[in-house]
């Protein structure tokens, strides 16, 4: 199965000072909160198999533990329909994760965090190829508005960016698979390596909320004042076992709509080279603000008060 | 597929109802406006917030270009509008002056901003 980069957890949103940063969709970024995204769907034809159309539905839900630190769990659906042949479906291994706010900077509208996901081997189904290993995936995130430009940039101050990098490490380096021949009965064993991979990307974001709440009041009208246009950089980079190739990944530009309680985003996925694929997808989410749905039960940290 | 999707649908009917709807209080506008010039000296500064507030917890302050406060030190909501936040000012002479609000909405939620706005003659 070809993930092109395009990864499926709950993606936080969040502020950081004046800052709103929203959750985006196709990186994550550096915030700890209390979400749902229900559901996130993509759909691409990947070169995989001469060219086959995966479609990808996922639900995510975010939940603090602390202010500082919290767990996401992350489940998706994929519809896999190959150029020839039965399409086949199935749900993905299992996600989970956990993250810490390091740092938040309020005047610099700026936020460090550190994290680590795993993919539950063996959970999902080995249709649409999911793994019968786990993959290991520790990452840094970072956030920062340009809110502190000075007032002959402040057009730019809306601009904000967040990152990720981070490590995929599977459980298992290689596995292999043994196939018959049916004309001349002999036996083949393949054998598929696993490589650590980095796991990179980035979000640059232009928010009009923050245009115009904080930097010039154009007077837009609803629902031009909420929007966030962005471009969104998912990139994957294999480093070892023989599979240190060139990085695939994808440009994903769109733009997010947030709300008071909720967000929808879509982005177009345009793969960056012929390893990722062709074709151009889109991914689209809905994305509920549970600490806003609901600031006196599930919406706020378990323990520690509210933030 | 169809079968998520019903979960999908079933999973959002039970959650919204139950929602206690009450979220971030952003800036929706304000007087002066954000960025904006005035040809008059304003006699407060109002800010519409998206949520109602709590006074307690929130304020306003007017700063000058060398950073001194020059509002009243009277921050209050509007007896008519729990949305509205506002500080008086005297009589400013041109110059850009510096907005910072800090609010805590009724359902705890802090948030704050800050902008400016020029008096010219």
């Amino acid at each position: 199965m070809c993930e092109l980069g395009v990864t499926s957890r709950a993606f936080g949103h969040g502020f950081a000072g004046a800052r709103f940063f929203p959750a985006t969709l196709s990186t994550d970024d550096p915030f700890v909160s209390d979400e749902l995204s229900l559901p996130t769907v993509s759909t691409i034809r990947t070169p995989d198999d001469g060219g086959t159309r995966e479609t990808d539905i996922s639900v995510d839900i975010a939940k603090r533990i602390t202010p500082q630190f919290g767990i996401e769990i992350g489940e998706t659906l994929s519809v896999l329909n190959p150029h020839e042949g039965r399409a086949t479906d199935g749900f993905g291994n299992l996600e989970l994760g956990g993250k810490y706010q390091l740092l938040k900077n309020g005047p610099h509208e700026t936020i460090v965090s550190v994290g680590l996901g795993v993919e539950i081997g063996g959970t999902g189904s080995t249709s649409i190829g999911a793994d019968s290993f786990s993959t290991w995936s520790p990452a840094i995130f970072f956030g920062k508005g340009f809110g502190d430009l000075p007032e002959a940039l402040r057009l730019l101050k809306p601009l904000a960016l967040t990152g990720v990098a981070g490590i995929a490490i599977p459980t298992s380096a290689s596995t292999r698979s043994i196939t018959v021949n049916d004309q001349t009965g002999e036996r083949d064993i393949e054998i598929e390596q696993h490589p650590d991979v980095l796991e990179w990307g980035f979000a640059l974001e232009y928010s009009v909320i923050y245009l115009q709440s904080q930097v010039q009041d154009m007077h837009l009208p609803a629902p031009i004042d909420r929007l966030i246009p962005l471009v969104e950089f998912a990139m994957e980079t294999p480093l070892n076992r023989g599979a240190g190739g060139p990085t695939t990944g994808t440009i994903n530009p769109g733009v997010i709509w947030a709300g008071k309680y909720f967000q929808v985003g879509m982005e177009a996925v345009i793969p960056i080279n012929e390893h990722t694929g062709n074709n151009i997808g889109v991914i689209a989410q809905l994305h509920f603000f549970l600490d806003d749905l609901f600031p006196h039960s599930i919406g706020r940290p378990l323990f520690g008060g509210n933030k | 597929m169809n079968s998520l999707c019903r979960i999908l649908c079933c999973c959002l009917l039970l959650v919204l109802p139950s929602a206690r709807l009450s979220a971030h209080a952003f800036l929706e506008h304000s007087d002066p406006p954000v960025g904006g010039k005035v040809h008059s000296a304003p006699a407060a500064v109002r800010i519409w917030f998206t949520e109602a507030i709590e006074p307690a917890f929130s304020s306003v302050q007017v700063l000058d270009a060398t950073g001194k406060q020059v509002d009243k030190k009277d921050t209050h909501r509007d007896p008519s509008n729990r949305s509205l936040l506002e500080v008086s000012l005297p009589r400013l002479g041109p110059g850009t002056y510096k907005v910072i609000w800090r609010v805590v909405s009724v359902d705890t939620h802090r948030t704050n901003g800050n902008f400016t706005f020029q008096i010219v003659p």
